[in-house]
């Protein structure tokens, strides 16, 4: 088919090429307001944006704005030396519609003006029920003091790991008791939240380092994502869960053997049921390397591994890397929170699984199509409630350790998922805000304008490591902080008398069959 | 001239407790005195007494002290019991009339030992697996019969609990005519659960019985910790979880009484990374392991059994405890007062530190059925295989 259609284009070389028009064009999100008063011509907009929506005009010697390649990331607005400029919705609006609001229709445009799969970045953007913001938490009144963290110790150590049933202790011939039940290896973890999986290639080089500094400095562990090791991070191993996706990009065993746990990821809750993509546009010098695949190929993990066909493959797996790793590392298991989790995340604990990982419909990604960003999955709140209650009823939750991720927005977020039964979160998209991201969704074009979401060796130098080190570091510092107070006004000093405890939280608002998954009362109960 | 200002402490419950560690009788009235000495420590809304070797005619029989609302939950308990149990004995438990105790429920104890049927019978019977059966046993009680409760399932010895002042449920049990070896007593200003009579204090399971005073801030993740293991909390209070976390710990899992102890109130962190090691590597296992068994908030707990009584505060020692030392006495209260009201001479007193247990052990082969948890446990034992039956025989 393909080659008549060239042919004939060939014999009729007259034919009038009809003009496409670009609808998606012409109705832009954004709208670049300039202050002409104040701006003084330094162009400094021009340098800055990566997207080519301010220009100059040599004849006019003026700024131009081309609204269209506005994705709203703001840098320009903040890079301006006078305060020129002020990006803004666009105020120009359609006719009024509950059903075709403005984002239907213009994601209409995008695909019958290219006829592709609409893309986005970042997690679901539909206002599904936040759970976090149903859930209160409770604090002491007069029958229990408050703990003050300023002046008492508050624990927020955290070990994941499998735990056995009961330990056995005897006596030394010293008359010391000693422990004679074997343990671990086990994973320490100063703050019960870790940096989620964010390969390098999808974000940059630097944003790495600067998350496994703060790891390390907060005693925690950042993922390394599907996308390897690059030979700078090495150093950081004891803080590194190095990731075994679908791709295997930049897997073997000396990546195996550099952290502390190695996690199988099944599935992300930005994009459950398909792999993971990193356009060719992002795929440099430094990435190939990193990965093992050619400059500039598309890296597209499969939508399965292809050795894991059932539960009893992702025990072969399971097992296959613990052997390669001499059984010294942890293996966690990522999912994305799908319908019937609970029941998978009981297989891959009797899968020998050491940690399982879910991550719920709001989980980030920097690339993913829209229609499974905010479509497929469940929201992580209740798989996380259903999971725990059922692991519990099977008498296997000190299995495996219960980590969670997707929506993470603060501190109290935290608290309430380790209210419900979580021994740790991830975050993602909190620490990239810390690093200045502005939620523009746009990290799949590798023109990330404040050099989080790029390789483009230019945008790098915009975000040195130590800036994102220490920008992360302080954030969570902040939320460690937080959640001791919060820990302290409930009256408990310890983080581990929060796990499950789901009488320190009370709903508002939620319906009878949310309160039973979530094993929540209701506020006044 | 000084005006006198009444240093009071206002905190909820008193305890106190007795033992003698050469097995010698305590009379009623003392523990009675004792505990009644601590009267603004409650307010009319529970107390309660545990006594150990109160019944020796039946010593080899586990008692039940069942609390029931109505004659059909007691007579649903006796189906059961005669299903599933040899008796030896039933009475009801004597009470007289007591001003200010009204609506009272009734009391009657079983003695009983487990039926074990065809081949396990050999290979079960006189064994610690008895207990598991009581244990689920208790539990099967508690969550199937409406309105019947096990007050206490030990083997010589009972608790005596209901809502009053304690001068009250005293006389309401007549208690003075008892006379045992550990005594166990609580004062109640009950806060956060209902003043109800299975709510009071002790609470037991086996020959375990806690008498506590505090707020366990942790109960959610102890409770939902416990259900993993068979134990369902019904008597909606938070002592009830301190119970089934020592027999967990000490019973099933034959932690030394020690180590069960630093489960319940660790030390910190920061002590245990200075710790050398075996001592480092077991408590930072205990904590990793028994995180959820860990007793958060406000506590001093005082708990006995067959040979024992302990003495335990919170980490941060934020209810008040003090324990006193007389030969072969030793008191534990929440006052010094009400150890001097009994001992007025104690050759020592002193307050027991943060998180730090203080047990006192009877001298071995004191009594009957005596259990010893200090250093661990010297026997082993097989995996139970003598449950009790579960619902599946029940029609």
């Amino acid at each position: 088919m393909a080659s008549q259609k060239e042919n004939s284009s060939a014999q009729e070389p007259k034919k009038k090429v009809r003009k496409k028009r670009l609808l998606s064009k012409l109705y832009p999100d954004f709208i670049i307001q300039r202050d002409l008063e104040k701006c003084i011509k330094c162009k400094i907009c021009i340098r800055e944006c990566t997207y080519e929506a301010h220009g100059w005009d040599e004849k006019r010697e003026i700024l131009t704005e081309d609204h269209a390649k506005c994705v709203g990331c703001h840098r320009c607005e903040a890079m301006c030396p006078t305060g020129a400029i002020v990006i803004t919705k666009n105020p120009s609006a359609f006719r009024e519609h509950d059903t075709w609001k403005p984002w239907f229709i213009k994601n209409v445009y995008k695909q019958a003006d290219t006829g592709g799969v609409l893309l986005s970045a970042t997690g679901c953007a539909v206002p599904f029920r936040n759970y976090w913001d149903h859930l209160v938490l409770d604090a002491c009144q007069v029958t229990n003091p408050p703990i003050d963290p300023l002046r008492e110790p508050m624990e927020l150590r955290t070990f994941l790991g499998p735990k056995p049933d009961a330990l056995q202790v005897e006596l030394d011939d010293e008359g010391r008791f000693y422990l004679k039940t074997k343990v671990g290896p086990w994973i320490k973890l100063e703050v019960p939240i870790m940096f989620a999986a964010m390969s390098y290639g999808a974000i940059s080089l630097h944003v790495h380092q600067g998350l496994a500094r703060a790891a390390k400095e907060l005693g925690t562990l950042y993922n390394t994502g599907e996308g390897g090791l690059h030979a700078s991070l090495y150093e950081y191993g004891s803080n590194t869960i190095v990731q075994c996706a679908s791709g295997r990009f930049g897997l073997h065993v000396d990546y195996l053997k550099a952290g502390v746990a190695i996690e199988i990821k099944i599935g992300q809750g930005a994009k459950p049921g398909i792999g993971g993509h990193l356009p060719g546009e992002k795929v440099t010098e430094e990435i190939s390397k990193t990965r093992m695949i050619p400059v500039g190929s598309d890296a597209l993990s499969p939508a399965p591994h292809h050795d894991i066909y059932s539960i009893e493959d992702l025990r072969g797996l399971i097992y296959a890397l613990k052997e390669a790793t001499e059984y010294k590392k942890l293996v966690f298991v990522k999912i994305a929170a799908v319908h019937n989790a609970p029941a998978i995340a009981s297989g891959i604990v009797r899968a020998g699984a050491d940690v399982v990982v879910l991550d719920g419909l709001r989980g980030g990604t920097g690339a993913a199509p829209t229609m499974f960003r905010d479509y497929v999955g469940i929201p992580v709140e209740l798989a996380l409630a259903a999971v725990d209650q059922r692991l519990r009823e099977e008498g296997i939750r000190n299995w495996a350790s219960l980590v969670i991720s997707g929506g993470i927005r603060c501190s109290a977020d935290v608290v309430k998922a380790i209210a419900l039964g979580a021994d740790a979160v991830y975050i993602g998209t909190p620490a990239l805000i810390a690093c200045g991201c502005t939620m523009c969704q746009r990290c799949f074009t590798g023109k990330c304008p404040w050099g989080i979401a790029t390789n483009n060796p230019k945008l790098l130098k915009r975000l040195d490591p130590d800036t994102a080190f220490e920008r992360i570091y302080n954030l969570v510092h902040g939320w460690a902080h937080e959640i001791q107070e919060l820990l302290g006004a409930m009256g408990l000093n310890s983080l581990e008398s929060l796990r499950g405890n789901r009488d320190k939280l009370r709903a508002v608002g939620l319906n009878e069959t949310e309160l039973r998954i979530l094993g929540v009362k209701h506020a006044g109960e | 001239m000084d005006i006198f200002i009444p240093n009071k402490e206002i905190s909820g419950c008193g305890l106190s407790g007795i033992i003698n560690r050469q097995g010698e009788l305590v009379k009623g009235e003392l523990i009675i005195e004792s505990i009644c000495c601590q009267m603004e420590r409650g307010n009319g809304l529970g107390a309660g007494f545990a006594a150990y070797g109160i019944y020796p005619e039946f010593q080899e029989h586990y008692c039940l002290h069942i609390m029931a609302d109505s004659k059909k939950a007691l007579k649903e308990v006796e189906e059961l019991l005669n299903h599933h149990c040899y008796m030896a004995h039933q009475e009801e438990i004597p009470t007289r009339p007591t001003p200010g105790i009204s609506s009272a429920p009734r009391f009657r104890r079983y003695f009983v030992k487990p039926r074990y049927e065809g081949e396990v019978r050999d290979l079960c019977e006189g064994t610690p697996d008895e207990d598991d059966y009581m244990v689920n046993l208790v539990m099967h009680i508690n969550t199937h019969i409406d309105g019947a409760y096990v007050i206490s399932s030990g083997r010589n010895m009972g608790a005596f609990k209901g809502v009053g002042f304690p001068d009250q449920i005293a006389n309401f049990f007549r208690l003075e005519e008892y006379s045992a070896y550990i005594w166990t007593a609580h004062n109640r200003f009950p806060t956060n659960t209902p003043g109800w009579w299975g709510g009071a204090h002790p609470f037991t399971i086996l020959d375990w019985s806690i008498v506590h005073n505090g707020e366990i801030s942790s109960y959610g993740t102890n409770r939902r910790y416990l259900e993993m293991f068979g134990y369902h909390c019904t008597l909606l209070t938070d002592t009830e979880v301190v119970a089934y976390l020592l027999d967990l710990l000490i019973r099933r899992h034959r932690l030394p009484m020690e180590v069960a102890c630093t489960a319940l109130a660790p030390p910190f962190w920061s002590e245990i990374d200075l710790m050398p090691e075996p001592e480092k590597t077991l408590y930072t296992s205990v904590r990793a392991v028994y995180g959820a068994a860990m007793l958060n908030g406000p506590f001093a707990i005082l708990f006995a059994y067959n040979g024992g009584l302990v003495g335990l505060n919170d980490r941060v020692k934020l209810r008040p405890l003090v324990t006193a030392k007389k030969g072969e006495f030793y008191y534990m209260a929440s006052e010094e007062a009400a150890i001097r009201a009994i001992c007025p001479d104690p050759d020592e007193v002193w307050c027991p530190k943060a998180g730090e247990p203080v047990i006192i052990e009877m001298e071995p082969n004191t009594i009957p059925n005596q259990r010893s948890y200090l250093h661990g446990q010297i026997f082993d034992l097989s995996t139970p295989i003598c449950r009790f039956p579960a619902e599946e025989e029940e029609e």
